[in-house]
Protein backbone atom coordinates (compact mmCIF):
# COMPACT_ATOMS: atom_id res chain seq x y z
CA UNK A 1 0.00 0.00 0.00
CA UNK A 2 1.45 3.47 -1.23
CA UNK A 3 1.74 5.63 2.14
CA UNK A 4 1.09 9.29 2.63
CA UNK A 5 2.68 11.76 3.62
CA UNK A 6 2.51 12.32 7.63
CA UNK A 7 1.64 16.43 6.62
CA UNK A 8 -0.72 15.99 4.07
CA UNK A 9 -2.83 13.65 1.92
CA UNK A 10 -0.07 13.17 -1.00
CA UNK A 11 1.98 10.51 -2.20
CA UNK A 12 5.49 10.09 0.59
CA UNK A 13 8.01 10.30 -1.32
CA UNK A 14 11.11 10.08 1.86
CA UNK A 15 10.48 7.62 4.58
CA UNK A 16 12.82 8.03 7.64
CA UNK A 17 13.30 5.46 9.88
CA UNK A 18 14.96 6.99 13.41
CA UNK A 19 15.31 4.97 16.52
CA UNK A 20 15.75 7.00 19.59
CA UNK A 21 16.10 5.97 23.08
CA UNK A 22 15.34 2.85 22.03
CA UNK A 23 12.05 4.01 20.47
CA UNK A 24 10.93 3.62 16.65
CA UNK A 25 9.62 6.44 14.96
CA UNK A 26 8.87 6.45 11.10
CA UNK A 27 8.69 9.47 8.59
CA UNK A 28 7.25 10.09 5.28
CA UNK A 29 6.94 12.87 3.50
CA UNK A 30 6.25 14.10 0.30
CA UNK A 31 8.44 16.26 -1.76
CA UNK A 32 6.99 19.06 -0.87
CA UNK A 33 7.02 18.72 2.95
CA UNK A 34 10.64 16.86 2.27
CA UNK A 35 12.37 19.73 0.90
CA UNK A 36 10.52 22.29 3.93
CA UNK A 37 12.49 19.83 5.99
CA UNK A 38 15.46 20.48 4.70
CA UNK A 39 16.36 16.83 2.77
CA UNK A 40 17.65 17.66 -0.93
CA UNK A 41 15.46 15.03 -2.99
CA UNK A 42 18.46 12.89 -5.53
CA UNK A 43 17.68 13.83 -9.14
CA UNK A 44 19.34 12.48 -12.10
CA UNK A 45 22.68 14.71 -11.11
CA UNK A 46 22.35 15.36 -8.03
CA UNK A 47 23.25 14.32 -4.50
CA UNK A 48 21.55 11.07 -3.12
CA UNK A 49 19.09 11.03 -0.41
CA UNK A 50 21.15 10.85 2.34
CA UNK A 51 24.22 12.61 1.41
CA UNK A 52 21.83 15.31 0.64
CA UNK A 53 20.67 15.54 4.15
CA UNK A 54 24.01 15.79 5.20
CA UNK A 55 24.74 18.54 2.65
CA UNK A 56 21.81 20.12 3.99
CA UNK A 57 22.29 20.10 7.47
CA UNK A 58 26.13 21.20 6.94
CA UNK A 59 25.27 24.62 5.11
CA UNK A 60 22.71 25.04 7.83
CA UNK A 61 25.73 24.85 10.23
CA UNK A 62 28.52 26.86 8.36
CA UNK A 63 28.68 29.85 8.99
CA UNK A 64 27.71 32.67 6.58
CA UNK A 65 31.09 34.49 6.73
CA UNK A 66 34.37 33.38 7.76
CA UNK A 67 35.01 33.96 11.34
CA UNK A 68 36.68 36.91 12.53
CA UNK A 69 38.08 38.00 16.02
CA UNK A 70 35.62 40.05 18.18
CA UNK A 71 38.33 42.29 19.30
CA UNK A 72 40.81 43.29 16.48
CA UNK A 73 38.41 41.19 13.33
CA UNK A 74 41.49 39.34 12.39
CA UNK A 75 40.54 36.27 10.78
CA UNK A 76 42.04 33.07 10.29
CA UNK A 77 42.73 33.17 6.76
CA UNK A 78 44.93 36.39 7.77
CA UNK A 79 46.75 34.99 10.43
CA UNK A 80 47.43 31.97 7.88
CA UNK A 81 48.19 34.76 5.37
CA UNK A 82 50.76 36.57 7.41
CA UNK A 83 52.09 34.14 9.88
CA UNK A 84 50.45 36.44 12.95
CA UNK A 85 47.11 36.41 15.12
CA UNK A 86 45.80 40.31 15.52
CA UNK A 87 45.49 40.95 19.12
CA UNK A 88 45.53 38.55 22.70
CA UNK A 89 41.64 37.63 22.39
CA UNK A 90 42.67 35.96 18.86
CA UNK A 91 44.12 33.40 20.84
CA UNK A 92 40.57 32.44 22.59
CA UNK A 93 38.68 33.25 18.90
CA UNK A 94 40.86 30.78 16.84
CA UNK A 95 41.64 28.30 19.86
CA UNK A 96 41.20 25.03 18.31
CA UNK A 97 43.16 26.07 14.87
CA UNK A 98 46.02 27.78 16.59
CA UNK A 99 46.01 25.10 19.16
CA UNK A 100 46.69 22.76 15.72
CA UNK A 101 49.32 24.92 14.66
CA UNK A 102 51.40 25.59 17.30
CA UNK A 103 51.47 22.19 18.87
CA UNK A 104 52.92 21.00 15.48
CA UNK A 105 55.29 24.12 15.89
CA UNK A 106 56.26 22.86 19.29
CA UNK A 107 56.84 19.22 18.82
CA UNK A 108 53.68 17.90 20.41
CA UNK A 109 53.65 20.20 23.29
CA UNK A 110 50.40 21.80 23.64
CA UNK A 111 50.17 23.23 27.23
CA UNK A 112 52.15 25.92 29.04
CA UNK A 113 54.86 24.89 31.64
CA UNK A 114 57.07 27.48 33.69
CA UNK A 115 56.57 30.87 34.72
CA UNK A 116 53.34 33.31 34.66
CA UNK A 117 52.44 36.95 35.07
CA UNK A 118 51.77 38.00 38.86
CA UNK A 119 48.37 38.88 37.80
CA UNK A 120 47.77 35.22 36.35
CA UNK A 121 48.10 33.73 39.06
CA UNK A 122 44.61 33.05 39.71
CA UNK A 123 44.35 32.06 36.38
CA UNK A 124 47.50 29.11 36.46
CA UNK A 125 46.04 28.28 39.94
CA UNK A 126 42.37 27.39 38.45
CA UNK A 127 44.16 25.54 35.38
CA UNK A 128 46.19 23.24 37.53
CA UNK A 129 43.50 22.61 39.78
CA UNK A 130 41.02 22.10 36.84
CA UNK A 131 43.72 19.33 34.93
CA UNK A 132 44.53 17.66 38.15
CA UNK A 133 40.58 17.38 39.07
CA UNK A 134 40.42 16.12 35.24
CA UNK A 135 42.89 13.50 35.87
CA UNK A 136 41.37 11.92 38.79
CA UNK A 137 38.20 12.03 37.20
CA UNK A 138 39.93 9.86 34.49
CA UNK A 139 41.40 7.72 37.33
CA UNK A 140 38.17 7.57 39.05
CA UNK A 141 36.37 6.27 35.84
CA UNK A 142 39.05 3.73 34.63
CA UNK A 143 38.41 2.12 38.34
CA UNK A 144 34.69 2.16 38.14
CA UNK A 145 34.57 4.44 41.53
CA UNK A 146 31.27 5.80 39.77
CA UNK A 147 30.79 8.09 42.88
CA UNK A 148 33.71 9.65 43.32
CA UNK A 149 33.41 10.75 39.98
CA UNK A 150 30.27 12.11 40.09
CA UNK A 151 31.63 14.19 42.56
CA UNK A 152 35.12 15.05 40.43
CA UNK A 153 32.64 15.72 37.73
CA UNK A 154 30.70 18.63 39.79
CA UNK A 155 33.61 20.24 41.10
CA UNK A 156 34.81 20.15 37.88
CA UNK A 157 31.42 21.77 36.89
CA UNK A 158 31.70 24.35 39.50
CA UNK A 159 35.15 25.90 38.19
CA UNK A 160 34.10 25.73 34.47
CA UNK A 161 36.14 22.72 33.40
CA UNK A 162 33.13 21.20 31.79
CA UNK A 163 32.33 17.84 31.79
CA UNK A 164 35.01 16.52 30.26
CA UNK A 165 37.23 18.15 32.38
CA UNK A 166 40.05 18.33 30.84
CA UNK A 167 42.09 22.43 30.94
CA UNK A 168 43.97 21.43 27.73
CA UNK A 169 40.78 21.26 25.55
CA UNK A 170 39.10 24.06 23.75
CA UNK A 171 36.82 25.03 26.97
CA UNK A 172 39.78 24.94 29.34
CA UNK A 173 42.04 28.36 28.02
CA UNK A 174 41.33 31.47 29.95
CA UNK A 175 43.14 34.98 28.47
CA UNK A 176 44.19 37.45 30.59
CA UNK A 177 43.73 40.22 28.46
CA UNK A 178 41.57 43.09 30.37
CA UNK A 179 41.09 46.13 28.59
CA UNK A 180 41.84 49.10 30.61
CA UNK A 181 40.53 51.27 28.41
CA UNK A 182 43.03 53.84 27.09
CA UNK A 183 43.96 52.10 24.08
CA UNK A 184 40.82 49.58 23.16
CA UNK A 185 42.40 46.29 21.11
CA UNK A 186 39.22 46.48 19.02
CA UNK A 187 38.96 48.41 15.50
CA UNK A 188 41.78 46.58 13.61
CA UNK A 189 44.76 47.92 12.21
CA UNK A 190 44.51 51.86 10.48
CA UNK B 1 71.52 59.46 32.88
CA UNK B 2 67.86 58.61 33.16
CA UNK B 3 65.68 57.57 30.81
CA UNK B 4 63.89 60.99 30.79
CA UNK B 5 67.28 62.63 29.67
CA UNK B 6 67.04 61.11 26.21
CA UNK B 7 63.12 59.46 25.78
CA UNK B 8 63.04 60.51 22.35
CA UNK B 9 59.30 59.38 21.77
CA UNK B 10 57.63 58.94 18.57
CA UNK B 11 55.60 61.78 17.63
CA UNK B 12 57.21 64.18 19.63
CA UNK B 13 58.60 66.76 18.12
CA UNK B 14 61.79 66.94 20.70
CA UNK B 15 62.82 63.94 18.05
CA UNK B 16 65.71 64.77 16.21
CA UNK B 17 66.29 62.88 13.51
CA UNK B 18 70.73 61.78 13.26
CA UNK B 19 71.08 63.15 16.90
CA UNK B 20 72.39 59.60 17.94
CA UNK B 21 71.07 58.51 20.61
CA UNK B 22 73.37 55.53 20.53
CA UNK B 23 75.43 54.48 23.16
CA UNK B 24 78.86 56.08 23.58
CA UNK B 25 80.19 54.22 26.35
CA UNK B 26 82.71 51.45 26.03
CA UNK B 27 81.53 48.54 23.88
CA UNK B 28 80.37 45.18 26.59
CA UNK B 29 82.03 41.89 25.80
CA UNK B 30 84.90 43.27 24.13
CA UNK B 31 86.66 45.18 26.44
CA UNK B 32 89.75 43.49 27.08
CA UNK B 33 89.68 43.45 30.61
CA UNK B 34 86.29 42.36 30.85
CA UNK B 35 85.95 38.49 29.72
CA UNK B 36 89.87 36.57 30.46
CA UNK B 37 87.92 33.67 31.95
CA UNK B 38 84.81 33.52 30.15
CA UNK B 39 83.35 30.34 29.63
CA UNK B 40 83.64 28.65 26.83
CA UNK B 41 84.81 31.45 24.90
CA UNK B 42 86.82 29.59 22.79
CA UNK B 43 84.10 27.99 21.21
CA UNK B 44 81.30 30.47 21.89
CA UNK B 45 81.89 34.29 20.85
CA UNK B 46 78.61 35.43 22.85
CA UNK B 47 75.64 33.88 24.49
CA UNK B 48 72.10 35.44 24.50
CA UNK B 49 68.46 35.75 26.47
CA UNK B 50 65.30 36.76 25.12
CA UNK B 51 62.23 37.34 26.27
CA UNK B 52 59.06 38.03 24.03
CA UNK B 53 56.08 40.33 26.06
CA UNK B 54 52.99 41.81 24.45
CA UNK B 55 50.53 44.02 27.07
CA UNK B 56 47.03 43.62 27.70
CA UNK B 57 44.66 46.21 26.26
CA UNK B 58 46.68 46.32 22.98
CA UNK B 59 46.61 44.82 19.68
CA UNK B 60 49.91 43.26 18.51
CA UNK B 61 52.39 45.48 17.00
CA UNK B 62 50.98 43.93 13.04
CA UNK B 63 47.36 44.73 13.99
CA UNK B 64 47.99 48.51 15.24
CA UNK B 65 47.84 52.25 14.14
CA UNK B 66 50.71 54.35 14.66
CA UNK B 67 48.94 55.79 17.67
CA UNK B 68 48.48 52.54 19.74
CA UNK B 69 51.76 52.26 18.90
CA UNK B 70 52.93 55.29 20.32
CA UNK B 71 50.43 54.63 23.18
CA UNK B 72 52.85 51.19 24.09
CA UNK B 73 55.81 53.03 23.55
CA UNK B 74 54.54 55.70 26.16
CA UNK B 75 53.45 53.12 29.13
CA UNK B 76 56.58 51.30 28.19
CA UNK B 77 58.78 54.70 29.03
CA UNK B 78 56.60 54.89 31.86
CA UNK B 79 57.33 51.81 33.31
CA UNK B 80 60.25 50.96 35.65
CA UNK B 81 62.70 48.91 33.67
CA UNK B 82 65.02 47.85 36.86
CA UNK B 83 67.56 45.26 36.81
CA UNK B 84 70.59 46.22 34.35
CA UNK B 85 68.91 49.03 33.60
CA UNK B 86 68.54 50.63 37.62
CA UNK B 87 72.39 52.29 36.67
CA UNK B 88 71.39 54.13 33.85
CA UNK B 89 69.30 54.01 30.86
CA UNK B 90 69.08 55.27 27.35
CA UNK B 91 66.25 55.56 25.30
CA UNK B 92 66.72 55.53 21.30
CA UNK B 93 63.67 56.70 19.17
CA UNK B 94 65.03 53.98 16.09
CA UNK B 95 62.09 55.62 14.12
CA UNK B 96 64.08 59.48 14.45
CA UNK B 97 67.64 57.96 14.25
CA UNK B 98 70.28 58.08 11.44
CA UNK B 99 70.58 55.12 9.68
CA UNK B 100 73.67 54.99 10.52
CA UNK B 101 73.34 54.54 14.26
CA UNK B 102 70.49 52.06 13.78
CA UNK B 103 72.80 49.64 12.17
CA UNK B 104 75.27 50.35 14.58
CA UNK B 105 73.13 49.17 17.22
CA UNK B 106 72.17 46.38 14.87
CA UNK B 107 75.77 45.14 14.04
CA UNK B 108 75.80 45.19 18.22
CA UNK B 109 73.31 43.18 18.23
CA UNK B 110 71.23 45.45 20.08
CA UNK B 111 68.20 45.64 18.20
CA UNK B 112 67.10 43.27 15.76
CA UNK B 113 67.24 43.58 11.67
CA UNK B 114 63.78 43.81 10.98
CA UNK B 115 64.21 46.77 13.63
CA UNK B 116 66.57 48.49 11.79
CA UNK B 117 64.30 48.99 8.70
CA UNK B 118 60.74 49.36 10.28
CA UNK B 119 58.24 52.08 9.18
CA UNK B 120 56.18 52.32 12.55
CA UNK B 121 56.61 54.32 15.75
CA UNK B 122 59.09 51.95 18.43
CA UNK B 123 62.21 52.76 20.28
CA UNK B 124 64.39 50.72 22.14
CA UNK B 125 66.20 51.28 25.56
CA UNK B 126 69.66 49.90 26.15
CA UNK B 127 71.30 49.52 29.72
CA UNK B 128 74.54 51.74 30.70
CA UNK B 129 76.53 48.83 30.69
CA UNK B 130 74.72 47.62 27.02
CA UNK B 131 74.24 44.75 28.27
CA UNK B 132 70.76 44.33 28.27
CA UNK B 133 68.08 46.01 25.90
CA UNK B 134 64.19 46.25 25.17
CA UNK B 135 62.88 46.87 21.92
CA UNK B 136 59.45 48.24 22.08
CA UNK B 137 57.52 47.69 19.22
CA UNK B 138 59.32 44.88 17.45
CA UNK B 139 57.57 41.87 15.95
CA UNK B 140 56.12 42.15 19.64
CA UNK B 141 55.20 45.07 22.22
CA UNK B 142 58.56 44.69 24.06
CA UNK B 143 61.29 42.17 22.91
CA UNK B 144 63.79 42.18 26.09
CA UNK B 145 67.08 40.58 25.77
CA UNK B 146 70.59 40.30 27.13
CA UNK B 147 73.72 39.23 25.39
CA UNK B 148 77.22 38.21 27.28
CA UNK B 149 80.71 36.98 25.77
CA UNK B 150 81.03 33.55 25.92
CA UNK B 151 78.73 31.11 27.62
CA UNK B 152 76.98 32.61 29.97
CA UNK B 153 73.62 31.75 29.27
CA UNK B 154 72.45 30.40 32.96
CA UNK B 155 73.36 33.83 34.97
CA UNK B 156 72.07 35.39 32.24
CA UNK B 157 69.00 33.81 32.28
CA UNK B 158 68.50 34.69 36.20
CA UNK B 159 68.74 38.38 35.81
CA UNK B 160 66.43 38.27 32.83
CA UNK B 161 63.85 36.59 35.10
CA UNK B 162 64.35 39.21 37.46
CA UNK B 163 63.79 42.00 34.85
CA UNK B 164 60.86 40.76 33.73
CA UNK B 165 59.83 40.35 37.55
CA UNK B 166 60.03 43.81 37.76
CA UNK B 167 58.70 45.24 34.58
CA UNK B 168 54.99 43.17 35.72
CA UNK B 169 55.63 45.71 38.59
CA UNK B 170 54.04 48.13 35.87
CA UNK B 171 53.06 46.23 32.74
CA UNK B 172 50.87 43.89 32.77
CA UNK B 173 51.20 41.20 29.91
CA UNK B 174 49.11 38.88 28.10
CA UNK B 175 48.86 35.81 28.98
CA UNK B 176 46.81 32.62 28.37
CA UNK B 177 46.58 29.40 31.07
CA UNK B 178 46.93 26.52 28.02
CA UNK B 179 49.45 28.74 25.78
CA UNK B 180 51.48 30.93 28.52
CA UNK B 181 52.96 34.08 27.46
CA UNK B 182 50.78 35.52 24.46
CA UNK B 183 53.11 36.44 21.28
CA UNK B 184 52.23 37.81 17.97
CA UNK B 185 53.46 34.89 16.29
CA UNK B 186 51.69 31.32 17.37
CA UNK B 187 54.69 29.60 17.48
CA UNK B 188 56.46 31.49 19.91
CA UNK B 189 54.00 31.44 22.74
CA UNK B 190 54.51 29.89 26.21
CA UNK B 191 57.45 31.03 27.74
CA UNK B 192 58.59 33.39 25.36
CA UNK B 193 61.79 32.52 25.72
CA UNK B 194 64.57 32.45 23.20
CA UNK B 195 68.28 31.64 24.24
CA UNK B 196 71.47 31.42 22.07
CA UNK B 197 74.85 31.12 21.64
CA UNK B 198 77.37 32.11 18.50
CA UNK B 199 79.16 29.61 18.02
CA UNK B 200 82.61 30.04 16.79
CA UNK B 201 83.05 26.46 14.69
CA UNK B 202 86.47 27.05 12.35
CA UNK B 203 87.80 23.30 12.96
CA UNK B 204 84.42 21.58 12.00
CA UNK B 205 84.70 24.14 8.65
CA UNK B 206 87.72 23.06 8.25
CA UNK B 207 87.05 19.24 8.19
CA UNK B 208 83.95 19.49 6.54
CA UNK B 209 81.90 18.49 8.94
CA UNK B 210 79.66 21.57 9.57
CA UNK B 211 76.64 20.05 7.78
CA UNK B 212 76.75 17.29 10.01
CA UNK B 213 76.25 19.39 12.97
CA UNK B 214 73.88 21.55 11.39
CA UNK B 215 71.83 18.12 10.85
CA UNK B 216 72.34 17.36 14.23
CA UNK B 217 71.33 20.74 15.57
CA UNK B 218 67.85 20.32 13.32
CA UNK B 219 67.45 16.88 14.98
CA UNK B 220 67.41 18.73 18.26
CA UNK B 221 64.82 21.16 17.26
CA UNK B 222 67.34 23.72 17.30
CA UNK B 223 67.34 27.03 15.04
CA UNK B 224 70.90 27.46 13.08
CA UNK B 225 71.05 31.20 12.23
CA UNK B 226 73.68 33.88 10.59
CA UNK B 227 76.17 35.61 12.36
CA UNK B 228 73.26 38.49 13.75
CA UNK B 229 70.60 36.06 14.16
CA UNK B 230 67.25 35.64 12.36
CA UNK B 231 66.96 36.41 8.90
CA UNK B 232 71.14 36.86 8.27
CA UNK B 233 73.87 34.90 6.28
CA UNK B 234 76.39 32.98 8.00
CA UNK B 235 79.51 35.26 8.51
CA UNK B 236 83.19 32.63 8.21
CA UNK B 237 82.78 30.41 11.14
CA UNK B 238 80.28 31.70 13.28
CA UNK B 239 76.47 30.44 13.40
CA UNK B 240 73.98 30.87 16.18
CA UNK B 241 72.08 28.33 17.70
CA UNK B 242 68.78 28.54 19.78
CA UNK B 243 66.01 26.61 21.17
CA UNK B 244 62.98 26.65 18.54
CA UNK B 245 60.87 24.84 21.32
CA UNK B 246 58.72 27.68 23.76
CA UNK B 247 56.10 25.41 24.79
CA UNK B 248 55.60 22.58 27.00
CA UNK B 249 59.04 23.08 29.39
CA UNK B 250 59.67 25.50 31.90
CA UNK B 251 62.58 28.22 31.71
CA UNK B 252 64.56 26.84 33.74
CA UNK B 253 64.04 23.08 31.59
CA UNK B 254 65.03 24.76 28.59
CA UNK B 255 68.06 26.81 29.91
CA UNK B 256 69.62 24.10 32.31
CA UNK B 257 69.39 21.70 28.75
CA UNK B 258 70.70 24.57 26.18
CA UNK B 259 73.57 25.11 28.67
CA UNK B 260 74.36 22.41 30.28
CA UNK B 261 74.03 19.50 27.19
CA UNK B 262 73.32 21.20 23.99
CA UNK B 263 76.20 24.07 23.60
CA UNK B 264 78.83 21.77 25.52
CA UNK B 265 78.11 19.35 23.06
CA UNK B 266 78.92 21.32 20.22
CA UNK B 267 81.83 23.04 22.15
CA UNK B 268 83.02 19.43 22.56
CA UNK B 269 82.68 18.48 18.58
CA UNK B 270 84.54 21.72 17.47
CA UNK B 271 87.39 20.79 20.28
CA UNK B 272 87.71 17.31 19.33
CA UNK B 273 88.03 18.74 15.57
CA UNK B 274 90.72 21.27 16.46
CA UNK B 275 92.42 17.99 18.25
CA UNK B 276 92.06 16.27 15.29
CA UNK B 277 93.93 19.46 13.19
CA UNK B 278 96.91 19.32 15.48
CA UNK B 279 97.21 15.68 15.43
CA UNK B 280 96.81 15.52 12.09
CA UNK B 281 98.78 18.05 10.13
CA UNK B 282 100.14 20.73 12.55
CA UNK B 283 102.13 22.93 9.69
CA UNK B 284 99.14 23.29 7.25
CA UNK B 285 96.86 24.06 10.65
CA UNK B 286 100.20 26.71 11.51
CA UNK B 287 100.13 28.06 8.38
CA UNK B 288 96.63 29.02 8.04
CA UNK B 289 96.60 30.98 10.93
CA UNK B 290 99.85 32.49 10.44
CA UNK B 291 99.06 33.49 6.80
CA UNK B 292 95.67 35.08 8.51
CA UNK B 293 97.53 37.30 10.64
CA UNK B 294 100.38 38.21 7.98
CA UNK B 295 97.42 39.67 5.33
CA UNK B 296 95.68 40.79 8.74
CA UNK B 297 99.07 42.86 9.25
CA UNK B 298 100.06 44.02 5.84
CA UNK B 299 96.71 44.15 3.25
CA UNK B 300 96.19 47.46 2.13
CA UNK B 301 92.54 46.29 1.05
CA UNK B 302 90.20 44.29 3.35
CA UNK B 303 86.43 43.11 2.09
CA UNK B 304 84.62 42.56 5.13
CA UNK B 305 83.81 38.89 4.39
CA UNK B 306 87.74 38.74 4.00
CA UNK B 307 87.77 40.39 7.59
CA UNK B 308 85.89 37.71 9.50
CA UNK B 309 87.41 34.87 8.06
CA UNK B 310 91.25 36.26 8.98
CA UNK B 311 90.01 37.19 12.08
CA UNK B 312 87.99 33.72 12.36
CA UNK B 313 91.54 31.72 11.92
CA UNK B 314 93.62 34.11 14.21
CA UNK B 315 91.03 33.62 16.63
CA UNK B 316 91.30 29.55 16.14
CA UNK B 317 95.24 29.88 16.41
CA UNK B 318 94.93 31.86 19.77
CA UNK B 319 92.92 29.59 21.12
CA UNK B 320 95.75 26.92 20.45
CA UNK B 321 98.47 28.37 21.75
CA UNK B 322 99.43 29.17 17.90
CA UNK B 323 99.18 32.54 18.38
CA UNK B 324 100.81 34.00 21.43
CA UNK B 325 101.30 38.04 20.45
CA UNK B 326 97.37 38.87 19.72
CA UNK B 327 94.56 38.27 22.83
CA UNK B 328 91.55 37.16 21.87
CA UNK B 329 89.11 39.88 23.46
CA UNK B 330 91.28 41.88 21.15
CA UNK B 331 90.34 39.73 18.58
CA UNK B 332 86.30 39.89 19.24
CA UNK B 333 86.18 43.84 19.37
CA UNK B 334 87.34 44.13 15.57
CA UNK B 335 85.17 41.60 14.55
CA UNK B 336 82.67 44.11 15.56
CA UNK B 337 84.60 46.77 14.54
CA UNK B 338 85.19 46.08 11.11
CA UNK B 339 81.30 45.71 10.67
CA UNK B 340 80.22 48.42 8.17
CA UNK B 341 78.37 50.90 10.44
CA UNK B 342 81.56 51.30 12.99
CA UNK B 343 84.08 51.56 10.45
CA UNK B 344 81.89 54.12 8.61
CA UNK B 345 81.39 55.57 12.27
CA UNK B 346 84.94 55.27 13.00
CA UNK B 347 85.86 57.03 9.24
CA UNK B 348 83.77 59.66 9.44
CA UNK B 349 82.17 58.24 6.43
CA UNK B 350 78.61 56.90 5.44
CA UNK B 351 77.23 53.39 5.01
CA UNK B 352 76.51 51.88 1.75
CA UNK B 353 75.47 54.10 -2.29
CA UNK B 354 78.99 51.32 -3.30
CA UNK B 355 80.86 53.15 -0.90
CA UNK B 356 84.26 51.07 -0.82
CA UNK B 357 85.22 50.79 2.81
CA UNK B 358 87.88 47.95 1.97
CA UNK B 359 91.21 50.74 2.56
CA UNK B 360 89.49 52.19 5.61
CA UNK B 361 88.96 48.37 7.03
CA UNK B 362 92.37 47.16 6.45
CA UNK B 363 93.91 50.51 7.89
CA UNK B 364 91.81 49.65 11.05
CA UNK B 365 93.01 45.68 11.14
CA UNK B 366 96.93 46.43 10.40
CA UNK B 367 96.69 49.26 13.21
CA UNK B 368 94.99 47.22 15.50
CA UNK B 369 96.91 44.13 15.40
CA UNK B 370 100.56 46.10 14.59
CA UNK B 371 103.15 44.63 16.71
Amino acid sequence: MERTCDCCPNPAVVHEIVVKDGLKAEVHLCAEHAQERGFILPTAHGPTLITGKLLAQARAAAPKQPKACGSCGMTMGQVRETGLVGCPLCYRSFESELGAIIERAQAGACAHVGRHPLHAADLVDRAALRNRLARELREAVSREEYERAARLRDRLFEIGGGENGAADDESGGAVSTANDGRSPSGGGPS
Amino acid sequence: MSAADDARIPGDPRARPGASGVPRVPLIGVDPADHREVPMADCVLSSRVRLARNLIGFNFVNRSSPDQLGDVVHRVQAARLGGPFEAGTRWVNVQATAPIDRLMLFERNLISRPFVEAPHPRCVAISADETTSVMVNEEDHLRLQMLAPGMQLAPLSERMFELDRSLERSLEFAFHSRFGYLTACPTNVGTGIRVSAMMHLPALRMLEELDKVQRAAKDMHLAVRGFHGEGTEALGDFFQISNQTTLGRSEHDLVEEFAGVIVPRFVEYERAARRALVSRDLPSLDDRVHRAVGILRSCRLLALDESIKFLSRVRLGIALGRITDIERPLVDRLLLEVQPAHLARATGGEVGHGRDDRAARADLVRGALRR
